[in-house]
């Protein structure tokens, strides 16, 4: 069990002895790794969701049910291409900033915040126009609500890039070896992409 | 500024500035400590327990007579909903946390938590949860669809109360996922570097476990109580048959949360108990792989026998017969357990105090649940037995015989440790024998009662059952009457107790390495580890053991009152 080998010099000086003087020591940066395991979580309420959508489907005698008006493809497509295709524009910034360019990341993040704002844009647009309201029926509820999460999910991304922005008027704030809060909104906003691409499938395509 | 100090500062974020000493003050207000926040943690819950207590005694009392004579069926109906929920919501789980927020950076020789804000944030999502829950009772309108809520009930009772209730919970599940995130941090990669998995005391292994499953199964809770609150506030019909929805789905998204709660609420205590007993019998524990991967072994099975709630509601039969049988493996890690811990105790030389009565009655009381939880895993018994006493009994035996017991048992123990002061022995030992005896006069009857066919969640019954029911109200009158000692003892040794010394039990864990109570950051200077956590009387390691207890060789080991 415990087959740690000792060094006789620590057992001498017993637990009290330390490695060097290390009071206030740096603390470890473990904060891209805390948000990895956030958005497990996060992950895992779409999941949930995800799973009660699929049981509706799969017990109701047909889906959509009875009545439900077709949905447009041509509009909600442009729209997820978009928030594909801004997923690779925000790695530009990322590999700007790593390379200390900081201007570049600059340009780079706010092409994501106005493609993700377009996505925003999009979704409302989409919502005003549909011949179905939240209490239409299950097929309904279950589009607003999943599509509606989401979007709240998108509009914490483009705000957290906007907030990185905001951050990197301060020249130098941001650096090839500093860079956490750019790689943070970068995970979440591929993350914000990547249920997305669920969702599509299986609200729309499915 | 030039660009090189811009880098420095950058770099070097500002420390979070810490007082050089604790006042009382600290403790209410927000604190980064994760000392401090253990014990709001621990103090909060254990708030939350009377008040959960009371509420039990009310319902017990009330079932002293098989007429409805004492409160009204509402009322009735909203105090088993929110005993239930407080207890599992606001003193089990937080108490959990409240533990591991104090002991895992001390266990694994960290100054404090991977990130502190974040668990200052985390506790202070308990309180007004709490006070939201508790004020629903003064609207007028508390929740009273039982703490499950299912669905369409829970859409038909007060509109307000269930809707304070979901917040409420979505709330104190906030709470829990940000707490696990954190636990988790820590534990994976906050350890000294001397000390690899394998040399993490058993408690930081169970919390591992109990996080993972945090992380996984809560959220989907939170995706559920979303929904059922559109279904009561906004009109739609996820969950409302009338509509189209299925209520069925709900309880699987519910029970894929609330089964692995009971783990979540047995697993940090499954770890305090493999500290406590080896200390207190002077032997290592016994397996200790073993019942560290057991723990892994749960969180996995719990997260795949939800459905053995559901034998009554209608699921087919094939799927029974899978949460049959992942049910009743679960008993295999368990057993692993007990029979590490057993073999740990057998032949030790076990000085028999608080914590050590607290824990042996955990041992006998927690088996008694897990048997009945294997009865209960057996379909065509459940279906028998479903929604009778004898649920109320096996779940009362592993909740308040396992986690309860054991948290007692961890507030023994640790007691030294976060306070500098001991508890007073005798009275500790009145607390152990109270509760073990009113735990036992309480829910024992239960089982019969439930094989005679009492319901749950009734405020009248018929008159042949009122002989049983009366054994189990004096009871709940004990269990409330054992908590006097217990609260006289903590406030009175808190101030006058008898100083502990650093190391009042002689263990060989991190966090005994240091004062009690802990200086701000933990440690003056990091720890090596010179033994293993458990390593008590192997005779390879006297040598590092004498280093560790700071004794010369020959020289007896010191006891409490000769201080350390």
């Amino acid at each position: 069990m415990q087959s740690q080998i000792i060094d006789p010099a620590k057992t001498e000086l017993n637990h009290h002895a330390a490695t060097a003087d290390a009071h206030h020591e740096e603390h470890p940066d473990l904060r891209l790794f805390g948000l990895v395991v956030f958005l497990i979580a996060e992950g895992m309420i779409f999941l949930g969701m995800f799973g009660a959508y699929l049981a509706f489907r799969a017990t109701l005698p047909a889906w959509p049910p009875e009545g439900t008006p077709e949905l447009e493809l041509l509009l909600p497509g442009v729209n997820t291409i978009n928030l594909i295709a801004s997923s690779f524009v925000m790695h530009n910034a990322d590999t700007a900033i790593k390379k200390n360019d900081a201007k570049g990341m600059q340009i780079w993040l706010t092409i994501t915040a106005l493609m993700g704002a377009t996505f925003l844009v999009g979704q409302v647009y989409e919502y005003a126009h549909l011949e179905f309201g939240l209490t239409t029926n299950l097929f309904a509820s279950s589009f607003y609500v999943l599509t509606g999460f989401h979007g709240l999910h998108v509009t914490i991304g483009v705000l957290a890039i906007v907030a990185v922005l905001w951050r990197s008027r301060v020249p130098g704030h941001y650096s090839n070896e500093k860079h956490f809060g750019i790689e943070a909104a970068e995970i979440y906003w591929h993350f914000v992409d990547v249920i997305w691409i669920i969702l599509f499938g299986l609200l729309y395509l499915l | 500024m030039t660009q090189a100090q811009l880098e420095k500062t950058a770099n070097n974020p500002p420390h979070i500035e810490e007082p050089e000493e604790r006042h009382w003050r600290d403790f209410f207000g927000f604190s980064t400590d994760h000392k401090v926040i253990g014990i709001q943690y621990l103090v909060t819950s254990f708030i939350f327990y009377c008040i959960g207590g009371v509420m039990a005694d009310l319902v017990r009392t009330e079932l002293r007579t098989p007429e409805v004579d004492f409160v009204s069926p509402e009322i009735y109906n909203s105090l088993f909903t929110l005993h239930a929920t407080i207890m599992i919501f606001l003193w089990i789980v937080p108490a959990g946390a409240g533990f591991a927020n104090y002991l895992i950076p001390l266990m694994i020789g960290a100054r404090d938590m991977a990130f502190p804000r974040l668990n200052a944030v985390a506790f202070w999502m308990i309180p007004p949860a709490g006070i939201l829950l508790i004020a629903s009772l003064a609207l007028g309108d508390a929740p009273d669809a039982g703490w499950t809520s299912y669905p369409p009930l829970s859409l038909v009772t007060g509109q307000v109360g269930q809707g304070i209730w979901i917040m409420s919970v979505l709330l104190l599940g906030t709470s829990s996922i940000l707490g696990a995130i954190n636990f988790l941090v820590t534990i994976l990669k906050m350890r000294v570097p001397s000390m690899g998995v394998h040399q993490m005391p058993l408690f930081c292994w169970s919390m591992l476990a109990t996080s993972a499953l945090v992380l996984i199964s809560t959220p989907v809770l939170a995706g559920a109580l979303i929904l059922l609150g559109f279904d009561l506030l906004a009109g739609t019909t996820f969950f409302n048959p009338t509509g189209g929805g299925d209520p069925v789905v709900y309880q699987h998204m519910f029970w894929f949360y609330s089964h692995p709660a009971v783990y979540i609420m047995i697993l940090p205590f499954f770890g305090a108990i493999s500290e406590i007993l080896p200390v207190h019998a002077r032997k290592p524990i016994f397996g200790y792989k073993a019942i560290a991967y057991s723990s892994l072994a749960i969180s996995f099975l719990g997260l795949i026998v939800w459905a053995h709630h559901m034998f009554t509601s209608g699921v087919p039969g094939w799927l029974r017969m899978f949460f049959m049988i992942t049910t009743m493996i679960i008993a295999v890690p368990t057993g692993i357990k007990i029979f590490g811990w057993l073999a740990t105790i057998w032949g030790g030389k076990i000085s028999l105090n608080s914590p050590m009565i607290f824990a042996m009655g955990f041992l006998g009381t927690f088996v008694i649940g897990g048997i009945s939880g294997v009865m209960l895993a057996a379909v065509p018994f459940d279906i028998h037995v479903h929604d009778t006493y004898f649920v109320v009994a096996h779940l009362h035996y592993v909740l308040f015989g396992g986690s309860v017991l054991g948290i007692f048992a961890a507030i023994y123990h640790w007691f030294p440790k976060m306070t500098g002061r001991m508890m007073n022995e005798f009275w500790g030992k009145v607390h152990a024998v109270l509760t073990i005896v009113g735990l036992n006069m309480t829910f024992l009857p239960m089982h019969k009662l439930g094989l005679m066919g009492m319901n749950r969640r009734i405020a009248q019954y018929d008159p042949k059952f009122t002989s049983l029911n009366e054994i189990c109200t004096y009871g709940s009158y004990i269990l409330a009457i054992s908590t006097l000692p217990f609260i006289i003892n903590a406030v009175w040794s808190w101030w006058y107790g008898p100083k502990a010394g650093n190391n009042p039990w002689r263990g060989l864990t991190l966090e005994w390495m240091t004062t009690s109570p802990p200086e701000i950051e933990n440690f003056e200077k990091l720890p090596v580890l010179a033994t293993g956590p458990y390593d008590y009387g192997v005779r390879e390691k006297e040598v590092d053991i004498q280093a560790v207890l700071n004794i010369e060789p020959g020289e007896p080991y010191p006891t409490i009152e000769s201080g350390v």
